[in-house]
């Protein structure tokens, strides 16, 4: 390596100058997402590779503790889960707007604040609707 | 740009800073997965009056190796009716967004993948993609236990996001930024965010054991009733990947969020006495804040029994919830009166824990009267019909 960036790396830093700092952070994101499937992949290639193959009718069957499987198992499912994910929705979205009032609420002072208390104020009335009509009971 | 170390082209470095970066992650886990399983193992043998694992190697240290080596080995079959490309896209699914979490993670100081200035936002978005991968590997399966497993999981999970999210956003309001490095900046002293909001801690531990499906929260993959949940049809590597390396690289994620947020992540004594003393200094000191937490949640996966459904969901949505937003606007509000000192949010706070800790027996106390009560009743309606 030479000591100082060479004529080529120096026109290539001078694009990369170009792009703000947090996009290389991202760029970190994107390549750890990407080495984790490749290091799947490559891990289960691997174990391909060496694993013994010898399929039966026996091994391609669904393992239901020994019963004959009686039909798929995508069918429908209780209505609970629907409820609980509807309500998840909600109060994920009101997280996400805590987030940048989190950091800023020093500045905001006492009007952030209030603003705050209104939004949560509304969310846990809500809350409690769901409470009061039971959609949190679960049979 | 960062010009690099050993007067290397800026360019280059940081090409090959992030291949070191992906290589020290996937080292780490892989480690962490071998160390941790024999912990795991060894510790629960102890808590059982047991011996463990001890015919490979010294103390069986080898018996993990030789695990890992047997499942790398296995026929790694799949059932004739599964969603195949699905089924096989599940454990990368539940795989990569662990590893991309290792980015923000400080492990000593200067030594962290990239410092986003929204680390931990990134991180809570993160630990809720691994929910995907479970629900898809449930569907895909075609089997009952799977899908109840999967089923189970997104609703576990997704509820128990909430509240610790909230407890995070909690300690967010202390420290003024979602940057993980930052954050483990602004508590050098001894008096870390523990002693000023406690309870955020108890109520993210709650939720974080929830979160990696540890007991007494593991009911995806309750073996009593539900073979190995979603986990089911997975054999193999296929299982060795979702079960071994996702689950303990995700207990070992949570438990450093809390070693950084709550206990100053590398913050201890001597980490700025040198540039090489002092991260290897502060990487010890993570090392050891984070695996004491991986070893009370092994402690109490050997202690607690698990939880049934329908607790499970109300202790979050009617307690844990509500506790958290409670617990979030006193903060605030005492933060804004009081913008010089912390000690009335830790007063208040610590009035709250201990609200929370004698509370909740009285209130399953009064419940379980109820129950008891409503039971007798019916019987003595039933009585006379029989």
């Amino acid at each position: 390596m030479s000591a100082g960036p060479s004529e080529r790396g120096r026109r290539r830093l001078n694009t990369l100058a170009a792009v703000p700092d947090y996009n290389l952070s991202y760029f970190y994101v994107v390549v750890f997402f990407g080495a984790g499937a490749i290091f799947v992949a490559a891990l289960l290639t691997v174990s391909g590779l060496v694993q013994p193959k010898k399929r039966t009718a026996e091994k391609a069957r669904i393992y239901e503790s020994g019963e004959e499987p009686v039909g798929p198992a995508w069918g429908r499912y209780p209505i609970h889960f629907y409820v609980f994910a509807l309500l998840f929705v909600v109060f994920d979205v009101e997280v996400i707007f805590l987030f940048p009032w989190a950091v800023l609420f020093r500045d905001l002072g006492w009007y952030g604040l209030v603003e705050m208390g209104i939004f949560i104020f509304i969310l846990v009335a809500g809350l409690f609707y769901a409470w009061r009509k039971e959609a949190l009971k679960w049979f | 740009m960062v010009p690099g170390p050993l007067g290397l082209d800026p360019f280059v470095w940081l090409f090959l800073r992030l291949l070191i970066a992906v290589v020290l992650a996937l080292v780490l886990i892989l480690n962490g997965a071998l160390v941790l399983i024999y912990l795991e193992r060894k510790i629960q043998a102890t808590m059982q009056d047991r011996i463990g694992p001890y015919h490979v190697g010294p103390f069986g240290l080898l018996q993990t190796f030789a695990d890992a080596l047997k499942l790398i080995a296995k026929e790694d079959f799949r059932a004739g009716q599964t969603d195949t490309a699905f089924f096989i896209a599940a454990p990368a699914l539940v795989f990569s967004p662990m590893l991309a979490s290792f980015v923000v993670i400080p492990f000593a100081p200067g030594i962290v993948g990239a410092d986003l200035n929204i680390g931990l936002l990134y991180l809570a978005t993160l630990g809720s993609m691994g929910v995907l991968g479970i629900v898809i590997a449930g569907w895909a399966s075609n089997n009952k236990y799977s899908l109840v497993g999967g089923l189970r999981s997104a609703g576990q999970l997704i509820s128990y996001e909430v509240p610790g999210i909230l407890s995070l956003v909690t300690a967010v309001l202390v420290v003024g930024s979602l940057s993980m490095v930052r954050i483990a900046e602004s508590q050098p002293g001894p008096f870390t965010n523990i002693f000023v909001i406690p309870l955020a801690f108890v109520t993210y531990f709650i939720a974080a054991l929830a979160e990696t499906n540890r007991t007494p929260f593991d009911l995806p993959e309750a073996e009593s009733e539900l073979v190995a949940g979603y986990l089911t049809e997975y054999s193999g590597m296929r299982w060795g990947t979702m079960l071994a390396l996702t689950e303990y690289g995700n207990v070992t994620i949570v438990c450093a969020i809390m070693s950084t947020l709550w206990f100053g992540g590398w913050q201890g004594p001597g980490v700025d006495s040198g540039p090489v003393t002092g991260p290897v200094l502060g990487l010890l000191w993570f090392t050891l804040k984070t695996y004491a937490f991986i070893l009370v949640f092994m402690w109490i996966r050997a202690t607690l029994p698990r939880l049934r459904i329908d607790q499970l969901m109300s202790f979050c949505w009617k307690l844990l919830i509500p506790l958290t937003l409670l617990n979030l606007a006193v903060t605030a509000t005492l933060l804004i009166a009081f913008p010089e000192t912390k000690v009335p949010v830790a007063i208040a706070n610590w009035i709250l824990l201990g609200a929370f800790v004698l509370g909740l027996p009285l209130i399953q106390q009064r419940r379980l009267r109820r129950i008891r009560a409503r039971l007798r009743e019916r019987t003595i309606a039933a009585a006379p019909a029989s």
